[in-house]
């Protein structure tokens, strides 16, 4: 059984002064192969939980996540993560960070080498192959980034908010490439973000999560990706449907945070 | 004193120089950078660079007052130095029965390090005899006018008066270059002008040190050659900074990395870091004597907490995402360690090696000063107790330069070995 299947997690904190926090309950979702999901949701609504907890980082206190038949119990290579910033090795060069993954496992040089290549020049890298990380921009960063992701050739991607800390130009062209590599590779994708309108163009599926305690509360099925695939992401954003969808999704996300604050407002 | 007028020329030399310097050279100065132009540089950290003229003048201004007050050749010009050459007062003496006469007294102040002969005088008319006598600079000599004078020892004789200015036991009087003063018992005693030049037993000139230098570079000093001294030094730091490091550096991954290991060495290392290395030079001659063994274990003691806090540091330093990373790419905790971990304290270990070898040269020269047979510390602290100022003075200067000499190494081979240093 191919896919990723998200089972009925749940995920239980206890706080220092004895109580706790239910930062997520009852998620399930299942992906299939090649899909490409976005999640939204506003600030403490547990996104970062779950892709942490499908990562392998934190174990779920309830339900269990299966990819590929196979129950995950820790960290593996088999799920490739993009995080914001900072996950680069900046004592290695370009090609040496792309190289990591397929070196760990031990492929051997000359292979290694076709892959981070190949990788490079398709994220237009490749004549940087041998700066060090610091010495690129935070949007050639993030290229590398997913240059090293892909590189290990994982079954899913993790992103979690990759293009958040770029500027709104290079932003969009990173979009762009995004929706690039997964059709070109075919990957399964989750992204994490903050973006309505990013989680619009780069979600065939976008899950909108609430918070207190973290759920799924809405899933929509979009046009929009598979459109930006084609066209100019620009063109996407004007094209049938989707600033209605916006405009749905942020009054969402502003009732629940109106929520929030008229909750911890009447705490007060 | 003479400390007094070394500060207040200091001071001003401080003031003239910047004040010559803005008006002289700044304004020729049409710099259009970045820097220069901005208008709000008073508490604006990155406008302030160091001026490379104020370093030189600096320098030369330390140079200059030395060589000014030490009466070196190398200076032009000199604060005034003690009086050198022949001076003369006249002193009048009553005998035992009442008569006066006058008889002049005719000094010859020579350096110490120079040969010189009292002069011949002719005795003159009266019971006053004229009397020759020789002082050393910067010391004072009894003119024993007494055993001179005709009648000098019998009971009522007394000199009365010096130049002319009465005079009793315990009193002084000033004269042309110089001071006399009486003792209780009668003798005259007298003192040449010191002037304010420091005497080479307190502060030797800049090129007797430079010469000692040359002198102690080809013959030696105390049976070792210079290089043997300096080397024995360098020699020790390098054994206890490397035993420190080769200890320290791991257990502070240990203690980076486990709980217990943590838990464990916390209340030690914490205890221990406070204390300095000097304080534990006793109880390491009680234990391991005074020879290579104790110091070598002394300067490792100085560099273990160092190196292991800064491992610590090192470790506790690495982004969490960045090990998250890894994970994700496939790498086994081995390889974490190597690839991650370790490169990414790589920073951190070589800030900890420069204090710790800063910390290791200043251990080093006080444990040899303890006790030694070679050293750069056993040259100034032997130097010392024959107060022999220039190869004290000489010693001090080569332990600055290679204390500097070891920082500026670390810092090319951080920049050389950790180019990612602050560029995460």
């Amino acid at each position: 059984m191919t896919g990723l299947s998200i089972q009925n997690i749940s995920m239980r904190f206890d706080l220092p002064n004895g109580t706790s926090v239910q930062a997520l309950k009852n998620v399930s979702l299942d992906l299939k192969e090649g899909e490409l999901m976005s999640v939204l949701g506003p600030s403490g609504c547990g996104k970062t939980t779950l892709l942490n907890i499908l990562a392998g980082f934190l174990a779920p206190t309830e339900g269990k996540i299966v990819l590929n038949g196979e129950t995950v119990r820790g960290p593996g290579p088999d799920r490739g993560m993009v995080f914001q910033q900072g996950a680069l090795f900046e004592w290695m060069s370009v090609r040496h960070n792309v190289e990591f993954g397929p070196k760990m496992k031990g492929m051997p040089k000359t292979e290694r080498d076709i892959v981070t290549d190949s990788l490079l020049e398709t994220v237009g890298l490749g004549a940087f192959k041998d700066k060090a990380v610091y010495e690129l921009s935070g949007g050639m960063q993030q290229r590398v980034a997913l240059a090293r992701c892909l590189a290990n050739d994982p079954d899913v991607i993790l992103m979690d908010e990759p293009l958040g800390a770029l500027d709104a130009l290079t932003r969009e062209k990173m979009q762009g490439l995004v929706l690039k590599l997964w059709k070109e590779t075919g990957k399964t994708v989750i992204l994490i973000t903050h973006s309505v309108e990013e989680a619009l163009l780069l979600g065939e599926r976008l899950v909108v999560m609430a918070p207190r305690p973290g759920r799924i509360h809405k899933e929509y099925r979009l046009p929009f990706a598979e459109r930006g695939v084609a066209a100019d992401l620009r063109a996407v954003k004007k094209s049938e449907g989707f600033s209605e969808t916006r405009d749905e999704i942020l009054s969402m996300i502003w009732e629940m945070e109106e929520e929030i604050m008229g909750r911890s407002e009447a705490a007060v | 004193m003479t400390g007094l007028v070394i500060l207040l020329v200091y001071i001003a030399i401080f003031a003239v120089s910047a004040w010559a310097v803005k008006i002289f050279v700044q304004r020729r100065q049409d710099k259009h950078d970045f820097t220069s132009l901005k208008t709000v540089t008073f508490g604006d950290e990155s406008a302030v660079t160091p001026n490379r003229i104020a370093s030189v003048v600096s320098i030369v201004t330390i140079f200059l007052i030395w060589g000014a007050f030490t009466g070196s050749k190398l200076v032009p010009f000199h604060v005034p130095g003690p009086f050198i050459g022949d001076t003369s007062f006249t002193y009048t003496a009553k005998n035992a029965a009442g008569q006066e006469d006058a008889a002049t007294a005719y000094v010859t102040v020579h350096r110490i390090e120079d040969q010189a002969t009292v002069p011949e005088i002719a005795p003159g008319e009266g019971f006053a005899k004229d009397i020759g006598a020789k002082v050393g600079a910067w010391r004072s000599g009894l003119i024993k006018v007494q055993s001179n004078d005709e009648g000098g020892n019998d009971d009522g004789y007394q000199v009365v008066a010096v130049d002319g200015q009465p005079i009793l036991p315990g009193g002084e009087v000033s004269v042309a270059d110089g001071r006399v003063s009486m003792t209780d018992k009668g003798t005259l005693n007298f003192t040449p002008k010191k002037g304010l030049q420091m005497e080479p037993i307190w502060m030797p000139s800049p090129e007797a040190v430079w010469n000692r230098f040359w002198e102690i570079a080809k013959n030696g000093y105390q049976n070792f050659s210079l290089a043997q001294h300096l080397g024995s030094s360098l020699m020790r730091v390098f054994a206890g900074f490397i035993a420190g490091s080769v200890v320290g550096i791991p257990l502070g991954y240990a203690m980076g990395l486990s709980g217990w290991f943590r838990g464990w060495f916390d209340p030690i290392v914490e205890f221990m870091r406070p204390v300095p290395p000097l304080a534990l030079i006793p109880l390491v001659i009680i234990w391991f004597g005074i020879w290579e063994t104790g110091k070598i274990i002394l300067l490792f003691l100085a560099a273990l907490w160092i190196m292991t806090i800064a491992a610590r540091a090192g470790v506790s330093g690495v982004n969490i995402t960045k090990i998250h990373a890894a994970y994700s790419l496939g790498a086994s905790k081995w390889q974490i360690m190597r690839h991650v971990i370790i490169p990414n304290s790589l920073p951190e270990i070589f800030t900890g090696a420069r204090v710790a070898m800063g910390v290791c040269w200043g251990t080093v020269v006080a444990a040899e000063l303890v006790a030694a047979q070679k050293g750069a510390g056993m040259m100034i602290i032997a130097a010392s107790k024959f107060q022999l100022t220039d190869i004290v003075i000489m010693g001090i200067v080569l332990i600055g330069v290679i204390g500097y000499g070891i920082d500026i190494l670390m810092r090319i081979a951080e920049k050389w070995l950790v180019p990612w240093k602050g560029r995460s």
